[in-house]
C-alpha cells in the first residue's frame, strides 16, 4: 500500500517531466535531425533562455507562483536596447548600456507590479498575466508614438518613415551575440558560450546565496504562510514587493541576453511569449507553483527546447505538415501549463482533504484515506 | 447626497471614466466628420454581434468559478458547429439554426469535462481555465488541419484538404439574423432588429433562469459554498451545469457573432475573443464574483462603443491609428481593476 502510494506520488510529481521525456524520444528518430545537432541547439538555447528562467524562482519562494508578469521586465530590457542602438553603442558595452537604461525602469515597474499582487492575494498568477498585458498598452504606446516625438530619437534609420515610432523590427547588428562570442569556446566540435555561462552561473550563486540572507529566509517564510510570518514580525507585503522587483530586473536583464543571442528584436511582440516560455520551461524542468530549484531550470530548458527543436521537422515528416509541428509544439507548450497547475491544485487540495481525515480520526481509518473518496469530500464533507 | 456617493462607489470610477469619455467621443464625432447615424448603426451592430458572448460570462461568474477565460471551448463548440452546417450544405435560417443545434452536443460534452476539471482545482480556476483554453486552441488547430471536411468553399483550393483560416458564409447564412426584420433609416443607419431580438431572447432566458430553483442554487453556491452545501445544495452539480451552460452561450455567440461578420475564423482566432467578452461585463459593472443582465448590457454597449468610436474619431482627430493601444490599456486595465478590487469589498 505504502510503496503503491509512493509510487503513485512519485508519478503524479513528475508525470510532466516523464511525459515530456517520452514525447521527446519518439519524436527524435522521424525527425531526422543527429543527435550532435540537437546538443549543439540546446547548448545555444541554454544560453538564450536559462537567465530569464532563473529570474521565476525568487517569486515561486515567496509564494507568489509563476511571475507572469515577469514580461514587465523584458519590455524594460527592449527599451534600453532601443536607446543602446539609437546612441550607437555596440558590443557588449551596449548590452550593458541597455541594462543600464532598463534597470530603473524594470524596478519602477516591478514595485508596482508587487503593489498590484499585495491586492490581489491567491490571484498572483492570473493578476499577473493581466497586468503584462496592460503594460503592454503602454509599451506600445511609449515606443509608438513617444519615441521619435517627444523623446527625440538620434537614429532616423530606426524610426518608422511617418517621423515617429521605432520600427516593427529592430536589427540588433551592433550587440548581435556580442555577450556570446568574448569567449567562444570550441570543444568537440561544439560552440559554447563561456561568458554567457559564467553570467548565468553567477546568477545561480546569488539566488543560492539569497536564499541563505535574511531577507531570502524571510520570503520562505512568507511564502509558507503569510499570517504566521507577520505574526513573526516580517513585513509581508514588502518583502513581497522585492521579490517582484528582484525578478523583474532579472527578466530584464534576461531579455537583453536573449535579445543580443537572437540578433534582431521584434518591437511590438518580442515579449509576448516571454513568460510563456520561461514558465512552461520551468514547469516542464518538474518545478511546481510552490517549489522550483535551480535544477528545474536547468532540465526544463533543455527538454522543452529539445522538443521545440524536433517537432517541427518531426510533424513535417509524419503528418506531412510542418504546421502540425509547429501547432503540436504550442499545444504541448501550453497543455503543459495547464497540467502542471491542475496536478498542484489538484495535489493541494488532496493533501489538505486527508489531513482533515486523519484529524477525524479512527473510525474512518487510513483505507479511505487515499484517492477518490478524499477528493471527493473536499466538496462534500 | 449620501445615495449618489454609495451609487459612485458602486458603480466604480474605471465605468464613469469610460462612459464620459464615450460621451465625448459621440459629441466630437460630428465635429470630425464621423456619421453620427452610422456611428450609432455600427455600435447596435457590434453590440448585438458580441452580446451573448458577453452572456456567457454570467452563469460562471454567478456560481463561483469566476471569469470564464476559458470562454474558448464554448468558441470552439461553436465553430464546429458553423463549419458543420456548411459541410452538410444548410442554407438560410435552417443553416444558422443548424449549427447552433449541431454545436450543442459539442459544447455540453466540451462543458462537461471543462467542469469536472474546474471542480477539482477550486480556487485556482481562472489561471487554469486560460490555460486550458489555448492549449484546446492549439490541439483544435491540429484537428482543423486533418478532419475530413471537403466542401470546396472552405477547404484550401490546391491541397484539396484542410480548412482555410477564414471561411466566408456569404452563400450560406450571412447576415441572417442582421437582415430579419431590419429597419433602414436614411442611407446609413440600419437597425438590426433580429438580431437584438435573438439578443435579448437570450438574455430573458438567462434572467428567467436565474430566478428558477437551480438558477437561485447556483447563485447561493457562489455566493457562499459552505452555506449552499449545509442547506443541501450539490455544490460541483451547480458549477458544473454553470460551465455547460457558459460554454454553450459561447458556443452560441460566436455563431451569431459569424452570422453578422461574414467569415468562419478558425485556427488560433478564437483566442483573442475572449479577453474582450471578460473585459465587457466587468466594465459593465459585474465584479468576478456578481453578474446580471444589466452588466452584460451596459458593458457590451459601453465596451463596443469605445471599439467603435476610437478608431474613426481618434484617428480623424490625430490623424494617427491609436486605437489598438486604447482598446488593449482599457480591456485590460478593466480586468485588472476588477481582479484587484474584489479584497477591498469582501473587507
Amino acid at each position: 500500500m505504502s510503496a503503491r502510494k509512493k509510487l503513485s506520488t512519485f508519478f503524479s510529481r513528475y508525470a510532466v517531466v516523464i511525459i515530456f521525456v517520452i514525447i521527446t524520444l519518439i519524436a527524435i528518430p522521424p525527425s531526422g535531425l543527429s543527435i550532435k545537432y540537437i546538443l549543439q541547439e540546446i547548448i545555444t538555447r541554454l544560453g538564450r533562455n536559462s537567465f530569464l528562467v532563473l529570474a521565476l524562482l525568487l517569486p515561486i519562494y515567496a509564494g507568489m507562483g509563476l511571475n507572469f508578469g515577469m514580461t514587465l521586465g523584458a519590455m524594460a530590457g527592449q527599451v534600453g536596447l532601443i536607446f543602446a542602438v539609437n546612441y550607437g553603442i555596440s558590443n557588449w558595452q551596449g548590452l550593458v548600456f541597455a541594462l543600464l537604461v532598463g534597470l530603473p525602469i524594470s524596478v519602477l515597474l516591478g514595485y508596482v507590479c508587487g503593489l498590484v499582487m499585495n491586492r490581489a492575494k491567491g490571484r498572483e498568477m492570473v493578476t499577473g498575466y493581466i497586468l503584462a498585458f496592460f503594460i503592454n498598452g503602454i509599451y506600445q504606446f511609449f515606443v509608438m508614438y513617444m519615441l521619435g516625438s517627444v523623446i527625440p530619437m538620434g537614429n532616423k534609420s530606426i524610426v518608422l518613415s511617418r517621423g515617429y515610432g521605432i520600427r516593427n523590427t529592430l536589427n540588433l547588428e551592433s550587440v548581435r551575440q556580442s555577450l556570446d562570442n568574448i569567449v567562444m569556446l570550441r570543444v568537440g566540435g561544439f560552440s559554447i558560450p563561456l561568458v554567457t555561462f559564467i553570467v548565468i552561473a553567477l546568477l545561480c550563486v546569488f539566488v543560492v546565496w539569497f536564499k541563505k540572507t535574511k531577507l531570502g529566509q524571510d520570503m520562505r517564510a512568507v511564502g509558507q504562510d503569510m499570517a504566521v510570518a507577520e505574526a513573526a514580525g516580517i513585513p509581508v507585503e514588502k518583502t513581497r514587493i522585492v521579490a517582484i522587483i528582484i525578478s523583474t530586473v532579472l527578466a530584464c536583464a534576461g531579455q537583453i541576453i536573449f535579445l543580443q543571442n537572437m540578433g534582431n528584436l521584434a518591437t511590438y511582440n518580442a515579449h509576448d511569449q516571454t513568460g510563456f516560455f520561461a514558465v512552461a520551461a520551468i514547469l516542464v524542468g518538474g518545478a511546481s507553483v510552490t517549489h522550483a530549484s535551480i535544477a528545474n531550470v536547468f532540465l526544463g530548458v533543455t527538454l522543452l527546447h529539445a522538443m521545440f527543436v524536433v517537432s517541427p521537422l518531426a510533424g513535417q515528416k509524419l503528418f506531412g505538415s510542418a504546421m502540425i509541428g509547429e501547432y503540436f509544439r504550442q499545444f504541448i507548450g501550453y497543455g503543459v501549463i495547464a497540467i502542471s497547475l491542475v496536478l498542484y491544485a489538484w495535489r493541494t487540495r488532496k493533501a489538505a482533504a486527508e489531513a482533515r481525515l486523519s484529524l477525524r480520526g479512527a473510525q474512518n481509518g487510513p483505507g479511505k484515506g487515499n484517492g477518490k473518496p478524499a477528493v471527493g469530500n473536499g466538496g462534500q464533507a | 447626497m449620501r445615495n449618489f456617493k454609495t451609487f459612485i462607489q458602486d458603480f466604480g470610477w474605471p465605468r464613469i471614466i469610460i462612459f464620459f469619455f464615450l460621451v465625448a467621443l459621440f459629441i466630437m464625432a460630428p465635429f470630425v466628420g464621423v456619421r453620427l447615424d452610422a456611428s450609432f448603426s455600427d455600435v447596435l451592430n457590434r453590440f448585438g454581434q458580441n452580446a451573448i458572448m458577453v452572456l456567457a460570462m454570467v452563469p460562471m461568474i454567478q456560481s463561483g468559478c469566476g471569469l470564464n477565460f476559458g470562454l474558448a471551448l464554448g468558441l470552439v463548440a461553436g465553430l464546429l458547429g458553423a463549419t458543420l452546417s456548411l459541410q452538410l450544405e444548410l442554407h438560410g435560417m435552417l443553416g444558422f439554426l443548424g449549427a447552433i443545434v449541431l454545436a450543442t452536443p459539442f459544447s455540453i460534452i466540451f462543458g462537461w469535462f471543462y467542469a469536472k476539471l474546474l471542480n477539482k482545482v477550486k480556487g485556482e480556476e481562472m489561471t487554469i481555465a486560460m490555460y486550458v483554453g489555448f492549449s484546446f486552441i492549439m490541439f483544435m488547430c491540429i484537428m482543423w488541419l486533418i478532419l475530413p471536411y471537403n466542401n470546396p468553399t472552405m477547404v484550401w483550393g490546391y491541397a484539396g484538404k484542410g480548412l482555410r483560416t477564414t471561411i466566408s458564409v456569404e452563400n450560406y447564412w450571412l447576415k441572417i439574423l442582421n437582415n430579419f426584420l431590419a429597419i433602414k433609416i436614411g442611407q446609413f443607419f440600419v437597425f438590426p432588429t433580429g438580431l437584438l431580438l435573438f439578443v435579448a431572447l437570450f438574455a430573458f432566458l438567462m434572467w428567467l433562469f436565474l430566478r428558477s430553483k437551480t438558477g437561485t442554487a447556483m447563485t447561493a453556491v457562489g455566493s457562499n459554498p459552505d452555506f449552499a452545501r449545509a442547506s443541501g445544495v450539490d455544490v460541483d452539480k451547480m458549477r458544473t451545469i454553470s460551465v455547460i451552460i457558459s460554454t454553450f452561450l459561447g458556443a452560441v455567440g460566436i455563431i451569431v457573432y459569424e452570422q453578422s461578420f461574414g467569415f468562419i475564423q478558425l485556427y488560433t482566432a478564437p483566442s483573442p475573443m475572449v479577453f474582450p467578452a471578460v473585459a465587457a461585463i466587468l466594465i459593465g459593472g459585474a465584479s468576478i464574483n456578481k453578474a446580471s443582465m444589466v452588466n452584460v448590457l451596459v458593458g457590451t454597449i459601453l465596451f463596443q462603443g469605445l471599439l467603435t468610436m476610437t478608431p474613426s474619431v481618434i484617428n480623424s482627430l490625430l490623424q494617427t491609428d491609436m486605437s489598438e493601444v486604447i482598446r488593449i490599456i482599457v480591456s485590460n486595465g478593466m480586468i485588472l481593476y476588477a481582479l484587484t478590487r474584489k479584497i477591498k469589498v469582501s473587507k
